[in-house]
């Protein structure tokens, strides 16, 4: 084992889950307004806008059919527009954060279509607004549903992040490629991959964790 | 206090067109427990969630005190269902949140100031007897108990009529006994008129003083329990009598004791 290696490995994963946390933070803002307009403009839904909702689904069907590495140069100058540059971590979080926001509006649409129906009438019948259908049924009723979902597109984006890093973004990715294949270090390979298998497996434990502690009053056998 | 007057719905279905309620006239008094009887696929869910517009009827009037429910816009409607409490046959409490909580919900939707949230919360669950589970989770209860919560929530905000969508038809029977007669207890204690579609003729004799019998989407006859149970005028009426009396013999004899058990009962005469 060389010595540059642990400091390598230390910059490459400050970057990498710098650029997840920037990434999950800004797709959530995206994904989420997205993924529950998904739902609630469904027909028959509490918004329900059929002709929006098929815009809405065309759209992300579009951004996800672009391969990864395609989308990233694809969004570059508007990453150049919004922060200035086109390579580093912060510079790929635009693109990352554009593409895996649809990712997460599906994930989180498929887990607020689990919410029992009549849940939603009960609430309709009391009188809500369908703001607080969203706010007060239907987000906190299906909260561990989502968060493990989250946490599903949190490892989609951590590998996102590498194929990033391939192009100039920087973190373990890039350190794997530039140090790992292109200089035929062994070494510096085998530490990323470890310390990306470790990652991956902290925030699916993690997110395991919060999903059980949400559900832990809500039903008998969990 | 509540009257429909040529009600109808139609559903578009894949395999056609469905009537689910032909031309429903209806009057109900205030502070009256009417039921409306009908088999599977009749039309009284259709009839009970046209009251407050789950469903949109098609043609027709419906009145609930001041208010023609049928009118009213979209912002309207929602300050409508705040006074008309609806309980469920599958509760559908908010798992997500206590017993409290689900008390408390229509309350913060109502705009109540968080004290006064805590006081009614807390009346409300003393009425329906279950004060001592007021932190415990949906998961935790029994489906007695459930139900409990599910009246507490319809009537937290003070409705002026309970809507009931088979509210006793997943419990067994004395859970359900107890169900309706804690019912019967909070029409004579508020005043508050109760609807209640049911299939089981037993809970339209013990709680209900007058009916309708709803069949293919049509109202084939309403009237006090007593008359209609004396004299049925129609073939579908009769045999919802009929399986008790064939029972009648055996132990299998409904659930719940007939109404004369129970002594007076006023009646309400003028139902068309």
């Amino acid at each position: 084992m060389s010595d540059d290696l642990l400091p390598l490995l230390a910059v490459g994963l400050g970057e990498t889950v710098y650029m997840v946390i920037l990434t999950t933070v800004s797709s959530l803002f995206l994904g989420l307004p997205l993924g529950v307009a998904l739902v609630v403009t469904e027909p028959g839904h509490i918004m329900a806008a059929p002709r929006l909702n098929k815009v809405l689904g065309t759209m992300v069907n579009i951004t996800r059919s672009f391969p990864t590495i395609i989308l990233i140069v694809v969004l570059l100058p508007l990453s150049r527009l919004l922060v200035g540059t086109t390579l580093g971590a912060t510079a790929a979080v635009v693109p990352l954060s554009i593409g895996s926001a649809p990712f997460l509006a599906r994930i989180i649409e498929n887990s607020l279509k689990e919410i029992d129906r009549g849940k939603i009438e009960a609430g309709l019948a009391v009188g809500a607004t369908p703001m607080e259908i969203i706010r007060k049924v239907m987000i906190p009723e299906c909260l561990a549903s989502l968060t493990l979902g989250i946490t599903m597109a949190v490892i989609m984006i951590t590998g996102f992040t590498a194929t990033a890093g391939a192009i100039g973004a920087g973190g373990l990715g890039s350190l794997a490629v530039r140090f790992g294949y292109q200089r035929y270090r062994t070494d510096v390979m085998l530490a990323t991959l470890v310390v990306l298998v470790v990652l991956v497996q902290s925030i699916q434990w993690g997110g395991n964790l919060i999903a059980r502690r949400i559900n832990k009053n809500r039903h008998k056998f969990s | 206090m509540i009257s429909i007057t040529g009600l109808n719905k139609t559903f578009l279905t894949p395999s056609g067109r469905v009537n689910a309620l032909k031309d429903i006239n209806l009057t109900v008094d205030k502070g009256d427990i009417f039921g409306i009887i009908g088999f599977s696929g009749a039309g009284k869910s259709t009839l009970i969630r046209c009251l407050n517009r789950l469903e949109e009827p098609d043609s027709g009037t419906i009145r609930i005190g001041a208010r023609e429910i049928t009118r009213l816009g979209t912002r309207e409607l929602r300050a409508a269902r705040k006074k008309i409490g609806m309980i469920f046959q599958h509760y559908y409490l908010l798992e997500s949140r206590t017993v409290f909580g689900n008390v408390a919900f229509p309350l913060e939707i109502a705009g109540y100031p968080k004290q006064r949230i805590g006081h009614r919360a807390v009346e409300i669950l003393e009425l329906v007897g279950l004060i001592d589970k007021i932190g415990a989770y949906p998961a935790q209860l029994s489906g007695g108990q459930k139900q409990r919560v599910g009246i507490a929530r319809a009537l937290a905000n003070e409705p002026d009529v309970l809507l009931s969508d088979e509210a006793t038809s997943s419990l067994d029977p004395s859970t359900s006994r107890s169900i309706l007669d804690l019912l019967r207890d909070i029409n004579q204690k508020l005043g508050l008129t109760i609807v209640m579609i049911t299939h089981e003729m037993d809970v339209l004799r013990y709680l209900c003083a007058n009916a309708a019998v709803i069949e293919a989407g049509e109202i084939i006859e309403t009237g006090s329990v007593a008359e209609i149970s004396a004299h049925p005028r129609h073939e579908i009426t009769r045999l919802f009598f009929a399986p008790s009396r064939q029972n009648s013999s055996g132990e299998a004899q409904g659930m719940l004791p007939d109404p004369a058990e129970r002594g007076e009962r006023k009646e309400v005469s003028d139902v068309r």
